[in-house]
């Protein structure tokens, strides 16, 4: 079929699944039953068309000499607001978008797959597969945008779709404040891409994504001597375009310090995390930032070294909160936030064209790979949850018995994490350090102290659930889980292992041109061996159960409930919510509204009624007042008449 | 000043005089023999123009129909002997504003006009041009407005009994 | 001066607001009506004084005084009715007091 055709099916099966299953899927009682079913065959399609798309851009067009340029599929004239600035919708198709294609369609495949025996029973099980649709679309009209206005577009549709499925248990007033928090605080994100998409858009008078980089990365185009020249509190308009666009990154990504939605999102059902804040939603930001890279690189590095700084300061930042927590899903949802900032670090780390460029593979490599362990370790953390039904460290133990297959995959996938040869993460890690390592040394020494941190905590999670203490007898029998549970983490153990040996930077790289890295054993020794010694400092502390760690905890003491409570991020922002903006803006505002606006409308209301009752006193009903004002008006008239005033 | 005007300006002074104390007097009877008398005054004003037909239709259906009806119905409806009650202050001051100011105004414009003189002919209304005026079917003639005021006395007197009759309730026995 | 329009003219309007003066001041209906009836007689005059001293070929003017004068007996006749149904209900012919077509 013709690649418009199949560029539109790919987004558009899962929005049919989605109208279908919303509009009958609770009402329909054969639809009910066959929902995940119905779901998961239109995700199946999309992959399979979305790996047939990939396979056709990367190997079978002859792209690869040429480097592989982005190709617009359609594009359809849709808002156009004269002077040539429009709002195209198209479809546009280049590494990155390729890449992703296959990323989200497959993990949401896997997904779909996993839900048909985690939700099994729910009462809402067609409109959780609803919303798994819409979210499928959104993302994957984000990835085809060809155009600033449409992401934003399809960047609100993911928010939506998002807000949905982590209120999906809404009787549950904490999923409600999560999924509230998670909206708003993505908004406020989104106001600053708004207010950057409109800067770009102005001076670069087009919103099309290759118009803007063609005419910002020209050093001699007048709308990049345009915007270089604009500039407010001393910096320029470019700068500040840029940096508000990546605030709305910032916000989907979980960037310090808009991250605080990340963690009450795992009020959602766990396949739900996997999806979108594991694989996809959580990377859009990284995806943006490498849409917009080339004016990034070669317009504007003070900006990129704010995204190198923001990457590098949440990582950190993330691991060292996931030290203490001991809700899994909480531990899993900090090393996202981890590791996207290990993923915007190495784009800020990055410059433009050939070798320099080496930061911008690494970074979307390590993103390939990241969805796939990643959404395995919280699939697994769903197994796991099912059999135990709680989230809590603090019950669990010793399941390597009872969960044999998710024991092996939630190995390998933290094995991966940590960065352990052969595992896929190894080959992404190494590719963010290498970059790094050429972009400056205390860069590289903090990116090699937080990935040993990361293999830390991660095998502390690890050590905590299956070995640990005894397992306490498991009373409820349904072991395990489903097959349909099962395949899935079978499938991504299988790919954690292997997708680290794709040649990555051949098919994505900055400038799209095939890019030859090669290992450095000498330089991985470094990196190994500490992942290796923070593995081995968690098997000391957690392999078996003893106090050691309470004592760690003690002795820090003050340190050590500060991180605990996340270093009091939320709690600054309710005071600043709460006792700056409602009692100064919001009060005052409400004041204004209820008495002087409000006020003028009802003085206009209660002067008509006094008129009107003024009026009203002339129907006396008495006759000889009314031939009184009779008389009246026509010597008025006769007056007027006479002397001609009329 | 010839006898003519001397007369004139009497009986204008009577009838308004009268006139003045009909409609300003407090008991009711005496209003109505104040405006018999205006009305009389005005007939002789009508003799006054040689018009002798209108002074006696005047004498006879105004004084002799219309004040004596008015005089019935206050004896119908109230003690004519007692004082009615005054007229409100917020009443008479603006009325008497009013029609002060409408009547100079009135008055002003009437002085000004140029009404034209007269033609010479002789005024001579007699009773035959009247009465063969008001039967006459071709030009000029008032047949219609005959016809038609006597269907509308019809309807009058009608009107009159339906309005002031007294619906008899069923009587129960 | 000659007797001429110009003074008759004033007499009646000089009535004709007596009338109206009386109209407004009036608290009885019936004094009211014989208001009224100035009110006519005046504009009768004026008929008779326009035919007279304007047209005397004519004698339209005398005919228009004829009917007015019947009609204008016609309606006292119903308004004393009306006055009659009106004291029926209200047990008092003060027009101050009927005043039910009030707001």
């Amino acid at each position: 079929m013709s690649s418009i055709t199949t560029i539109l099916l790919i987004p558009g099966l899962p929005l049919l699944a989605f109208l279908m299953l919303g509009i009958f899927g609770n009402s329909s009682s054969w639809l009910k039953n066959l929902a995940g079913i119905i779901a998961t065959t239109f995700m199946a399609i999309s992959c399979l068309l979305s790996v047939q798309t990939a396979i056709n851009y990367f190997v079978t067009a002859d792209l690869a000499e040429k480097g592989f340029a982005p190709i617009i599929l359609f594009k359809y004239n849709w808002l156009s607001f004269g002077s040539g600035v429009s709002i195209d919708m198209g479809a546009l198709l280049d590494p990155i978008s390729a890449m992703m294609l296959v990323v989200v369609t497959f993990i949401s495949l896997m997904v779909h797959v996993f839900s048909l025996g985690y939700m099994k029973g729910e009462e809402r099980f067609a409109t959780y597969y609803a919303f798994l649709g819409l979210f499928t679309f959104s993302m994957l009209g984000l990835i085809l945008s060809s155009n600033i206005f449409q992401i934003y577009i399809f960047w609100e549709l993911v928010g939506v779709s998002s807000f949905l499925l982590i209120g999906y248990y809404f009787a549950k007033p904490s999923a409600v404040a999560a999924a509230k928090k998670a909206f708003i605080v993505t908004r406020f994100a989104d106001l600053g891409f708004l207010i950057g998409i409109l800067t770009l858009g102005f001076y670069g008078e087009s919103f099309d994504f290759q118009t803007l980089i063609q005419r910002f990365t020209d050093h001699q185009s007048p709308q990049f001597l345009a915007i270089s020249a604009a500039s407010f509190m001393g910096i320029t308009a470019l700068s500040w375009g840029l940096m508000l666009v990546f605030m709305g990154g910032a916000g989907k990504s979980a960037m310090f310090p808009l991250h605080i939605w990340l963690p009450d999102a795992m009020e959602g059902p766990t396949p739900v995390s996997a999806l979108i804040h594991a694989a996809t939603m959580v990377v859009a930001g990284v995806y943006l930032v490498a849409r917009l890279f080339p004016i990034f690189a070669i317009s504007d590095q003070a900006a990129l070294d704010v995204v190198a700084f923001i990457g590098i300061l949440s990582a950190l930042f993330a691991a060292i909160i996931a030290f203490t927590q001991t809700d899994i899903k909480r531990v899993l949802a900090f090393s996202t936030m981890s590791q996207i900032g290990f993923m915007m670090f190495a784009l800020g780390v990055s410059n433009y064209g050939g070798e320099n460029g080496a930061g911008f593979s690494a970074s979307l490599f390590h993103l390939f790979t990241h969805a796939f362990f990643k959404s395995l370790l919280f699939l697994g953390a769903g197994a796991i949850i099912h059999m135990v039904h709680s989230n809590n460290m603090d019950d669990m133990g010793g399941l390597r018995k009872h969960m044999p297959i998710t024991h092996i995959s939630f190995l390998i996938a933290c094995l991966a994490i940590s960065g352990i040869p052969p595992f896929a993460g190894f080959f992404s890690k190494e590719a963010i350090l290498h970059a790094a390592h050429a972009s400056s040394p205390i860069t590289y020494y903090l990116a090699l102290f937080t990935s040993m941190l990361t293999a830390f905590y991660m095998f502390r999670l690890y050590f905590n659930i299956f070995w640990s203490s005894e397992a306490k007898p498991m009373h409820n029998a349904h072991g395990e889980g489903t097959w349909s549970m099962k395949i899935p983490l079978i499938i991504l153990g299988l790919l954690s292992i292997v997708v680290g040996f794709i040649p990555f930077s051949h098919y994505v790289s900055s400038d799209g041109k095939s890019l030859e890295t090669h290992l450095d054993l000498m330089f991985s020794i470094l990196p190994v061996s500490l992942a290796a010694a923070g593995i081995l400092f968690a098997a000391y502390l957690y392999k078996n159960k003893n106090e050691k760690p309470a004592q760690i905890a003690q002795n820090l003491g003050g340190i050590f409930s500060l991180v605990k409570q996340k270093f009091y991020i939320d709690e600054i922002y309710l005071f600043i919510t709460h006792k700056i903006i409602f009692n100064l803006i919001g009060r005052p505002a409400a004041w204004i509204d209820k008495h002087i606006v409000d006020g003028f409308y009802t003085l206009t209301a209660t002067t008509t009624e006094e008129f009107s009752s003024t009026i009203k006193g002339w129907q006396s009903g008495n006759l000889q007042s009314y031939a009184l004002y009779f008389l009246a008006s026509v010597l008025g008239l006769a007056i007027l008449i006479i002397y001609a005033l009329i | 000043m010839n006898a003519q005007e001397i007369i004139f300006y009497l009986i204008a002074a009577y009838i308004l005089g009268t006139g003045i104390m009909a409609v300003t007097t407090n008991r009711i009877f005496r209003a109505a023999i104040w405006l018999l008398f205006s009305l009389v005054g005005i007939a002789s004003l009508y003799f006054w123009m040689d018009l002798e037909f209108i002074a006696a239709i005047q004498i006879v259906v105004y004084v002799g129909g219309i004040v004596v009806l008015i005089i019935f119905s206050v004896f119908l409806t109230q003690k004519a002997g007692d004082e009615m009650p005054v007229a409100l202050k917020s009443r008479t001051l603006p009325a008497a504003f009013a029609s002060l100011f409408a009547l100079a105004f009135t008055a002003n414009i009437l002085l000004h006009h140029n009404f034209g003189s007269a033609s010479n002919v002789m005024f001579d209304p007699n009773m035959d041009k009247i009465g063969m005026a008001m039967l006459n079917t071709g030009d000029g003639g008032f047949i219609l407005p005959f016809e038609t005021v006597s269907m509308l006395l019809l309807a009058a007197m009608i009107g009159c009994i339906v309005i002031a009759m007294k619906i008899k309730k069923e009587a129960t026995q | 001066m000659p007797i001429g329009l110009t003074h008759v003219i004033i007499l009646s309007t000089a009535l004709f607001f007596i009338g109206v003066y009386g109209f407004f001041t009036r608290r009885n209906l019936i004094t009211i009506l014989m208001s009224i009836e100035l009110m006519l007689n005046s504009v009768n005059i004026n008929f008779v004084a326009f035919n007279k001293y304007l047209y005397p070929q004519n004698i339209d003017g005398i005919f228009f005084s004829i009917f007015i004068i019947t009609i204008a007996a016609a309606e006292a006749a119903v308004a004393i009715a009306i006055i009659i149904n009106l004291y029926r209900s209200h047990n008092s012919i003060d027009v101050e007091e009927a005043n039910e077509m009030k707001y």
